[in-house]
């Protein structure tokens, strides 16, 4: 075979700068073959290793009475009673998807949902969570048709519902399009698996999908690292999804996790074969042998190096107890799969990889695994950090007339109604979805129990460009409050963490804020982070996207009957608002639309923010209110418009409410401070209500009444429902052409 | 009664049409295995929604070589009730069990959301628990579920009063808005001549629990197993054609 020599100038092609590679020969005391190289590579990648991110995650708290397993695994999981456990985690697949949007994204969906039926859970709700650059840029429309119809080709034909996300347009994604898909499965809290290789002498069995050339190098070089010219070269490493092979692969997987006979379990995503067999092998503590011609190929002539590398997608590699693989041939046979014996698990801390007899492979796992580099990299604030800070509201004219502002905001691609992206996503099958898309939070029930999970994704990356720190807090407590106003008790969370290049200091330091941001909102609230995912280098030609740290909240209600919308559910219900708005413009859409993208974001009182939360969650669960609503972009004025214009029932309730506060009347009506819900209840619960909000220090003030078929605010605001949602309604498809 | 519920390679609310049967109507579902020819003797047969086979081809167009569809097929032609939801329904059309056929929505895109449907005829076997021009509200998610038939094959599954549902706004009236995806005559749901096969694209069996989007499906379902209890084939012999 002739293989390229081995140089530190080949390392460097393969993402390894020199200092790693001298570590490499030093590690093995010789120098690699081209195929070890290739093994090196992908597992001391930024996106295998978190090499820049291990030193800081560690902060995060992750542990908690009901964490069943915490970041470390496929995904995190957590006690729900009954016997279940939810398993979840939030996962990254921005650069693939900005170079081939359809299968980036299609794929970005199969790779997470693999990540959650690898541990035993039957997967039961989706959410994605998209930013694509401005609305009018050239690009934009082609990225949302292609992420949208990926994410619908994907989801809808493997009967996953796709339940709820969120989504942003801002420039700061022109180049770099985010793509962060989430996945909530259900399993039996005693029947989770693992992928940890362990038993001496127990077969490594590969299923599913037969390997290709597709994906090669995913990881290492198109995960890795910045995009530059010629973007479009890299479609060849983008994988090919195929959703009909993974719902095989999902129902063979589970029924043979009825059968005692899988010791470990992992997906193969990320640099495929490699990353799954160095892993399981070193969680086990154990060693791995792989014989690549047992190794079923779509396509002949492929090197072991190819083979190792391939990301094709709907793989899955499992260790079997020894005398049981005739029943995983048996069962994979009925799913029409591929289950092939490729090696074993051998007991000398070794990888060997045997391809056509000879040895083309050997190595220690210690260095590729928990040995891989790890950097305390330089984190700075830059000059430009501060300066995105300095706004004077003396200089902000305030609107002359509020009614075009709040028609304006309604219009705005980031608030107005999402449906033209959910109504091409199946989000009804499996029977579960209560609370659809549409609500601050999807809600979906727990079969077999009286139990619901609510789900919410959020993350303001304009707070977090004007200060990571409080922009992630936010990130935590809005999500939060999402689930919060479902009826339902933040339960955990999973992060994606996307970021500009971490080998600059002004980068690493909106990491480093960001992280401890979510540290201490979820130590406030008491919320364990138990799976994530950071993606860095999504920044193009130096030009990085702002920091935008995901957060998928799950969160619990024991009694799903006790569920709430948004919106108004009838005429003459008292309006409250709990929370205090402050004189805070700094990050609103409201600003953003007038050009404004500097000043600080909203205040954020971590201990106010939890009473607002016992006191919203405490009113649900007494039958107090009939809707609650989290105040977010657009402030109080958009949240009570959503209040009227959102739901199933096409609620026709409008509202007439009176605001009274010493602050400029356009931060009254669309300043965006946090910690504020707004519900609506009948008049003889007032009482409990104001009582329930004193016992717990909430601000409590009475708006108005949902009322008759407009939106009054005070003298401010007066437009018709009907007005108003022929611009909610409109504003994407009009903007993004037919779905 | 029995029912039977066929689970394809890619078959995705098979268990919902189980649910829907098992835990919500209470009676008896088994699931029936693509693979293998025995209905276990059941009165109906549910070919569920999904993307059998992935789809890849036509909608339908590889099920229909199912070993299983063999034996829906002659259990068909012997009277049996024969129940197509979504994919059923495309593959019911590919298998020439159904009149017509099933392609690209009119947008070209996939479309999930409640849609009303009119019941064009109460007395068959399938809509008896249902009142004559009565609105249901039901799911549709689908991407190819755009009915289209030949002018020829139109005008005979209308005088024969085979269209049975019919895409309509919330007060009954077909209209050109009403219609989801582009259905020729704003076609929900066909039977066959012989009124024991029925195919529609809504799902009923994600409409039976009045906490997830309604009970409207239910009657479709209640209809079959009020028709079977009557012993089916009695009542589809004295139903006069509709309109």
């Amino acid at each position: 075979m002739d293989e390229p020599q081995v140089t530190a100038a080949l390392a460097a092609e393969h993402g390894l700068n020199e200092d790693e590679y001298r570590r490499i020969v030093a590690a093995i005391g010789r120098i690699p073959t081209y195929v070890e190289l290739g093994i090196f590579s992908v597992m001391w990648s930024e996106h295998c290793s978190y090499k820049s991110s291990r030193r800081w995650l560690r902060e995060l708290p992750t542990t908690g009475p009901r964490v069943l397993q915490g970041p470390g695994e496929n995904a995190g999981a957590m006690d729900i009673g009954d016997g279940l456990a939810a398993v979840f985690k939030i996962e990254s697949h921005n650069h693939p998807s900005y170079v081939e949007p359809y299968q980036g994204a299609a794929t970005g969906v199969g790779g997470i949902m693999r990540d959650v039926f690898t541990m035993g859970a039957r997967p039961i709700a989706n959410l994605d969570s998209l930013r694509f650059g401005a609305i009018d840029h050239p690009r934009t429309g082609y990225l949302v048709h292609g992420v949208v119809g990926g994410i619908g080709g994907y989801g809808n034909c493997i009967g996953v519902p796709t339940v709820g996300g969120d989504m942003y347009f801002d420039a700061g994604y022109n180049e770099n399009i985010l793509v962060n898909a989430f996945t909530l499965g259900i399993v039996r809290a005693d029947r989770i698996f693992r992928a940890s290789a362990t038993g001496v002498g127990n077969p490594v069995i590969y299923v599913g999908s037969k390997t290709g050339r597709d994906g090669i190098h995913g990881a290492s070089l198109l995960a890795s690292a910045e995009f530059g010219d010629g973007t479009e070269h890299k479609r060849p490493t983008v994988q090919v999804g195929d959703p009909f092979t993974e719902k095989l692969l999902l129902e063979a997987c589970l029924e043979l996790m009825e059968r005692d006979a899988i010791v470990a379990i992992q997906d193969m995503g990320a640099a495929g074969l490699t990353s799954s067999s160095v892993e399981m092998a070193a969680r086990g503590e154990t060693g791995i042998r792989l014989d690549l011609d047992r190794v079923p190929l779509r396509e002949e002539g492929m090197t072991p190096y190819e083979i190792l590398l391939s990301e094709s997608q709907e793989r899955m590699l499992i260790v079997a107890k020894a005398g049981s693989e005739d029943v995983v041939r048996e069962v994979f046979a009925k799913w029409d799969l591929d289950a092939a014996i490729i090696g074993e698990v051998t007991d000398d801390r070794m990888i060997r990889i045997v391809f056509r007899g000879q040895e083309v492979a050997c190595l220690p796992l210690e260095p590729l695994a928990e040995g891989a580099p790890k950097y305390e990299r330089p984190a700075a604030a830059s000059a430009e950090a501060e300066a995105r800070q300095i706004l004077n509201l003396d200089h902000v004219a305030l609107p002359g007339d509020y009614n075009r502002a709040l028609l304006g905001l309604l219009d705005s691609p980031n608030i107005a109604s999402r449906q033209w992206v959910y109504r091409q996503y199946d989000h009804l099958v499996r029977g579960n979805t209560v609370v659809q898309p549409g609500s601050d939070a999807a809600v979906v029930r727990v079969k077999g129990t009286h139990k619901a999970l609510a789900l919410s994704v959020d993350c303001n990356s304009r707070y977090c460009l004007l200060d990571p720190y409080v922009g992630a807090m936010i990130a935590v407590v809005e999500s939060a409050r999402n689930v919060v106003c479902a009826g339902a008790v933040p339960l955990g969370i999973s992060d994606c963490l996307n970021f500009g290049n971490p080998e600059k200091p002004a980068i690493m330091w909106q990491f480093v804020e960001a992280v401890h941001g979510i540290r201490d909102a979820c130590n406030a609230l008491g919320v364990p982070v138990v799976s994530g995912n950071v993606s860095f280098y999504n920044e193009t030609e130096g030009r990085a996207i702002p920091p935008t740290p995901t957060i998928a909240m799950v969160g619990l209600m024991d009694d799903v009957t006790r569920h709430t919308t948004q919106w108004f559910k009838g005429e003459g219900d008292v309006i409250v608002l709990l929370g205090r708005t402050r004189e805070e413009l700094g990050g609103s859409e409201y600003l953003a639309q007038q050009g404004i993208l500097t000043g600080t974001p909203p205040w954020i009182d971590l201990q106010v923010e939890t009473h607002v939360h016992a006191v919203c969650t405490r009113a649900i669960q007494d039958g107090l209110v009939r809707s609650a609503h989290d105040c977010s972009e657009g402030g109080l004025a958009v949240a009570l418009a959503e209040c009227c214009l959102s739901g199933s029932v096409r609620g026709e309730l409008g509202a007439v409410v009176e605001l009274e506060g010493a602050i400029r009347p356009d931060a009254l009506l669309f300043g965006e401070s946090q910690s504020r819900i707004i519900v609506s209840l009948r008049r003889q619960h007032l009482g409990r209500l104001r009582e329930l909000a004193e016992r717990h220090e909430t601000p409590f003030t009475v708006l108005g009444e949902v009322r008759g078929h407009r939106l009054t605010i005070g003298s401010l605001i007066d437009l018709t429902l009907k007005e108003m949602r022929q611009v909610w309604e409109t504003a994407l498809p009009r903007r993004l052409g037919a779905a | 009664m029995r029912w039977g519920v066929v689970t394809f390679p890619g078959s995705l609310d098979d268990h919902d049409a189980l649910y829907a049967i098992d835990h919500v109507l209470g009676q008896t579902a088994i699931p029936l295995w693509h693979k293998e020819r025995d209905l276990h003797g059941v009165d109906c047969v549910v070919l569920p929604g999904g993307f059998s086979y992935g789809d890849y081809l036509r909608c339908g167009a590889l099920a229909r070589f199912a070993p299983v569809m063999e034996s829906v097929a002659g259990f068909a032609r012997d009277g049996g009730l024969v129940f197509g939801i979504c994919n059923g329904f495309q593959v019911l059309c590919e298998a020439g069990l159904l009149p017509g056929v099933l392609t690209r929505n009119r947008n070209l895109s996939f479309v999930c959301e409640y849609v009303h449907v009119r019941v064009e005829s109460a007395a068959t076997a399938f809509t008896r628990a249902c009142g004559p021009g009565e609105i249901l509200t039901l799911p549709i998610k689908h991407g190819e579920g755009c009915y289209v038939a030949s002018e020829a094959t139109l005008r005979e599954i209308e005088e024969e009063g085979q269209v049975l549902l019919r895409y309509a706004d919330a007060g009954g009236r077909v209209t050109e808005a009403a219609n989801p995806n582009g259905s020729l005559h704003n076609i929900a749901g066909v039977m066959n001549r012989q009124r024991n096969v029925f195919g529609l694209m809504p799902h009923p069996e994600h409409a039976v629990e009045k906490a997830l989007g309604g009970e409207d499906g239910l009657k479709l379902f209640r209809s079959i197993a009020a028709s079977v209890a009557a012993g089916h084939t009695e009542s589809v012999a004295s139903v006069a054609p509709g309109p």
